[in-house]
C-alpha cells in the first residue's frame, strides 16, 4: 500500500470512528452540591468529555438546599440527573426506594474493585445494607472534619508566652479535645494586631445537619455509639451512655465559652468566613475546604495549618463525602456508567486529588509521595481511618432532624440537660424505627 | 358593542345553535358559565383537601414510593395532640400573631392618622414609609440577620448607644428571649405600611361635614376621635387585622431567614413545623394531619372573626 493509500485508509477509518462516536454521543448531567470541589470536578471531566465524545452539564445546588432539592428530584423520579454525587446518609433511602442502579454487575463486567478503595469510603459512600457487598456507589469525595487554625498566632512568642503563663503549657496542636477547648477559651477575647479575636468557630446550624455534624465531633471521640449492638437499634445506655453525656457538655461549654458572638446558626460558610475575617483561632469544617484555604491569599499559606479532630477517650472524625451514583430514572445510564468507568480509573483519581477532588483510591492515598502532596494531607489520611457516620437508614432525614432540635435545644437554647436531650432523642429515634418496622 | 355588531353576530348564529341556547334556562346558562371555574374550584382546593383528610389516617410517606401505605386510624391526631412540642409550636405562632399584629395595628393607625393630617411632603413621606412592604421577605430576612448581628450588625449599636451595654453583650438572635422579639420588629417593621394603607383609606372616607356637624355642636377633639374617628375606621381596622393574622399564621420565609426556627425551637412557627414533617422528614400522613388541624383552626377562628366584621359593618 502506497502512503496516500494508507493516509486515505486511515483518514477514512478515523472519520467513521468520529462519526460513530458523535452518533452515540449523549449529555450527561452530574449533580453535586456547589462548592470549590465541584469547580475541580468540572475541569476534570473535560478531559473525559474529549476522551469520550460526551458532553457534561453540571447541576450544582448550594449546601444549605442541596438535601431539598436533590431528593425532591429523586422522589419525583425526576430526570435532571444522570449521575448524582449524593450525601453518604442518602445511600440508604437510595437504593431502597429504588432511586440509585445497583452498580455490582457492571463493577464485575469493567474490572472496578471495591477492593481499590480505601475500606472506610466503600463502606460508608456506596454498600447498603451497610457493610455488604452490595454497591450503589463508587466512592468519589473522601471527606471528614477537620480543623485549622492561625499558624502566625500560635507561633507568636508573646502569644506563646501568654498561654504559658495562663496554663502551664506550650501552645501546640492540641492534642485532646479538652486542649482544643482550652485553647480556644485562651484566644476567646483576647486582643491580637488590635483586634478582639475568638477561641473558635464551631458549627451550630439549626435548619439542616450543622449541629449535629458539629457535635459529632466530640460524641465520637468520647465513645459515642449509635447502637449496642450494630444493626440491633437498642440505643438506650449507647446513645445516652455517661460518655455522651460528657461529650454533648463539653460541646456546649465549647459553644458558650470559646465561640464568637452571635455564631448561633452557623455552618460551613459561616466557619470559613469567621477564619478568613480574622475572628478566630481556630475552626472547624470539612476537608473539601482546604485546598481553597490555604490557598487564601490573606490567611492561607505560611498563615494555616490543619489539624485532625483531636481524640479524647478515642480517636474519632465525623464523616462527610459522597459517592457518585447513576439515577434509575436517567434514559442516559450507559454514557453515565461510562463516565463512572472513566472516573475510577487510577490515573483520574490521582488528579482528582491534584485538582483539589479528595480521591478515595488506594493508587493515590497508599502513594509514598501523597503525605507530604499537601500540608493536610497526612491529616486527611489518619481522619479518614477514624470515621463514623449519622445513620444511613432510609428515613435519615427523620433522624437527622430530630437530633438537629435536640442538640440545639441543649446546646444553643440552654434548655434541659445533656442526659435529658439524649434521652429525648432516643425516644424520638424510637418512634421513628417503630414506624420504620425495625423496632 | 354596537347594534349593527349585534345584529351581524345574530345573522351569522346558525340557526340550530341559536335555537338550542334560546331553548336554555336563565339558570343553565349560569351554570354553563361557572362550571368551569367550579371545576377548577374542586381540582384545585376540593379535591386536594379530600385527598388530605384521606392520607392524615394513613402512614404514608411521599418519598417511600414501594411502602405499604397502613391506615392508622386517628394515631397521627393523637401524636400531634398529644405532643408537647405541637403545643410549644401554637404558643409561638401566637405570641408572634398577636405582639405582630397589636403593634402593626397601633403604629399603622398613629402613622395613618399623622399623614391624614395635611402637611407639606406628606405624599413623599407615604411613599418612604411603604418602602419596606415592597421587598422581598427572603431579602428583609437576611438584611435583618446582619442588623443584629452583634459584631457588626447597626441594632446593637443603636440599643448599646442607648443603654451603654456592650454591643456584643446580647444576642438577638441567638438569645431564647429574644429571638421571638426580633422577629415581631422585622415582621413590624415590614408590614406596618400595610396597615397604615388601609387606616388611611378608612380616615379619607370620613366626611368633613361630621366633623365639622362635631365642631358646631363643640364636641371636643378627643371626643370626636372616639365617637367619629374610631368607630368609623373601625370596620378598616379589622379588616387589616384579618389580613395581617392570615398572612402570618401562615408565616414562613422570614423567619426561616432570621433564625430558622431556632434557637432550639423558639421560634419554630407551625407553618415551619408543618413544612419539616411534610417536606424534610416526609412523614405525609403525620403532616396531613397536622394540616387539617391548623385548617380547623384557621377556619375556626376566621369565621368567628368575619361575624364579628359583620356585626360592626353594620352598626
Amino acid at each position: 500500500m502506497t502512503y496516500t493509500k494508507l493516509a486515505s485508509a486511515s483518514a477514512i477509518v478515523l472519520a467513521a470512528t468520529t462519526l460513530s462516536t458523535k452518533a452515540n454521543a449523549e449529555d450527561l448531567t452530574l449533580c453535586w452540591a456547589a462548592w470549590d470541589p465541584a469547580n475541580a470536578l468540572v475541569e476534570l471531566s473535560k478531559e473525559f468529555e474529549a476522551e469520550s465524545g460526551h458532553t457534561m452539564n453540571f447541576e450544582f445546588v448550594p449546601w444549605p438546599n442541596f438535601a431539598d432539592r436533590m431528593l425532591n428530584e429523586l422522589n419525583s423520579g425526576g430526570k435532571l440527573c444522570d449521575l448524582l454525587i449524593g450525601d453518604s446518609q442518602w445511600i440508604g433511602g437510595g437504593a431502597e426506594n429504588g432511586h440509585y442502579v445497583q452498580l455490582n454487575d457492571f463493577f464485575d463486567a469493567e474490572g472496578i474493585s471495591m477492593d481499590d478503595f480505601a475500606p472506610a469510603t466503600v463502606y460508608a459512600y456506596s454498600t447498603w445494607p451497610k457493610g455488604t457487598p452490595n454497591y450503589y456507589a463508587l466512592p468519589a469525595m473522601g471527606d471528614a472534619n477537620g480543623w485549622f487554625y492561625r499558624k502566625d498566632w500560635f507561633e507568636n512568642p508573646e502569644i506563646q508566652a501568654a498561654y504559658k503563663e495562663a496554663t502551664g503549657q506550650d501552645l501546640r496542636e492540641p492534642q485532646s479535645q479538652k486542649e482544643l477547648l482550652q485553647i480556644a477559651q485562651f484566644f476567646q477575647g483576647r486582643e491580637i494586631d488590635g483586634k478582639t479575636v475568638y477561641g473558635a468557630a464551631i458549627f451550630t446550624e439549626r435548619g439542616s445537619e450543622g449541629i449535629t455534624m458539629g457535635v459529632t465531633g466530640a460524641l465520637y471521640p468520647w465513645g459515642f455509639k449509635y447502637e449496642n449492638t450494630p444493626g440491633s437499634y437498642d440505643m438506650e445506655g449507647a446513645v445516652n451512655s455517661p460518655e455522651a453525656v460528657e461529650a454533648l457538655e463539653f460541646y456546649k461549654e465549647f459553644y458558650k465559652t470559646a465561640t464568637p458572638p452571635g455564631y448561633t446558626n452557623s455552618y460551613m460558610g459561616e466557619s470559613l468566613d469567621a477564619f478568613k475575617s480574622g475572628q478566630v483561632a481556630m475552626a472547624m469544617n470539612w476537608f473539601a475546604f482546604f485546598p481553597g484555604l490555604y490557598a487564601d491569599p490573606n490567611t492561607g499559606g505560611d498563615k494555616i495549618d490543619f489539624f485532625v479532630n483531636p481524640p479524647q477517650n478515642q480517636a474519632g472524625s465525623t464523616l462527610g463525602g459522597q459517592g457518585i451514583s447513576v439515577v434509575s430514572y436517567s434514559d442516559k445510564q450507559d454514557a453515565a456508567l461510562e463516565y463512572i468507568k472513566w472516573f475510577a480509573q487510577p490515573e483520574v483519581q490521582a488528579k482528582w486529588w491534584e485538582l483539589g477532588g479528595y480521591s478515595a483510591h488506594n493508587s493515590v492515598l497508599e502513594d509514598p509521595g501523597f503525605v507530604d502532596s499537601q500540608p493536610f494531607a497526612g491529616d486527611f489520611l489518619e481522619a479518614m481511618a477514624g470515621v463514623q457516620d449519622f445513620w444511613q437508614e432510609p428515613a435519615y432525614a427523620e433522624l437527622l432532624l430530630a437530633m438537629q432540635k435536640r442538640i440545639h435545644d441543649y446546646v444553643v437554647a440552654d434548655q434541659g440537660t445533656a442526659q435529658e436531650a439524649l434521652d429525648l432523642l432516643i425516644e424520638d429515634w424510637t418512634e421513628v424505627f417503630e414506624d420504620e418496622g425495625k423496632l | 358593542m354596537s347594534d349593527r355588531t349585534v345584529d351581524r353576530v345574530a345573522e351569522a348564529t346558525p340557526e340550530r345553535v341559536a335555537r338550542k341556547i334560546r331553548g336554555l334556562s336563565d339558570r343553565a346558562i349560569a351554570w354553563i358559565f361557572i362550571s368551569p371555574t367550579i371545576f377548577l374550584l374542586l381540582a384545585i382546593n376540593i379535591f386536594p383537601l379530600i385527598w388530605t383528610i384521606q392520607l392524615s389516617f394513613t402512614n404514608y410517606k411521599a418519598n417511600r414510593i414501594g411502602r405499604e401505605v397502613k391506615d392508622v386510624g386517628l394515631r397521627n391526631y393523637e401524636r400531634i395532640l398529644t405532643d408537647s412540642d405541637t403545643w410549644l409550636n401554637m404558643q409561638a405562632t401566637a405570641h408572634f400573631l398577636f405582639w405582630t399584629i397589636f403593634f402593626q395595628v397601633l403604629i399603622g393607625f398613629t402613622l395613618a392618622w399623622l399623614i391624614n393630617k395635611k402637611f407639606k411632603g406628606n405624599d413623599l413621606w407615604t411613599t418612604i414609609i411603604v418602602l419596606p412592604m415592597m421587598l422581598s421577605p427572603a431579602v428583609v430576612g437576611n438584611f435583618w440577620k446582619f442588623l443584629y448581628q452583634p459584631q457588626i450588625g447597626l441594632f446593637n449599636y443603636i440599643v448599646s448607644w442607648f443603654t451603654g451595654k456592650d454591643p456584643s453583650s446580647f444576642e438577638m438572635l441567638g438569645s431564647v428571649t429574644l429571638a421571638p422579639w426580633a422577629i415581631v420588629i422585622v415582621d413590624t417593621w415590614m408590614w406596618t405600611p400595610f396597615v397604615m394603607l388601609i387606616c388611611l383609606a378608612g380616615l379619607r372616607s370620613i366626611p368633613d361635614y361630621i366633623y365639622e356637624a362635631a365642631e358646631i355642636d363643640r364636641a371636643s377633639k378627643l371626643r370626636q376621635f372616639f365617637t367619629i374617628t374610631i368607630p368609623m375606621v373601625l370596620p378598616f381596622l379589622m379588616l387589616a387585622v384579618l389580613f395581617r393574622g392570615i398572612e402570618n399564621f401562615k408565616m414562613f420565609d422570614l423567619v426561616v431567614q432570621l433564625t430558622g426556627g431556632g434557637p432550639g425551637s423558639v421560634t419554630e412557627l407551625t407553618s415551619i413545623n408543618l413544612k419539616r414533617e411534610a417536606f424534610e422528614k416526609w412523614r405525609t400522613g403525620y403532616a396531613s394531619a397536622y394540616a387539617i388541624i391548623l385548617f380547623v383552626t384557621v377556619f375556626g377562628l376566621a369565621s368567628i372573626y368575619v361575624k364579628a366584621l359583620n356585626k360592626v359593618k353594620q352598626r
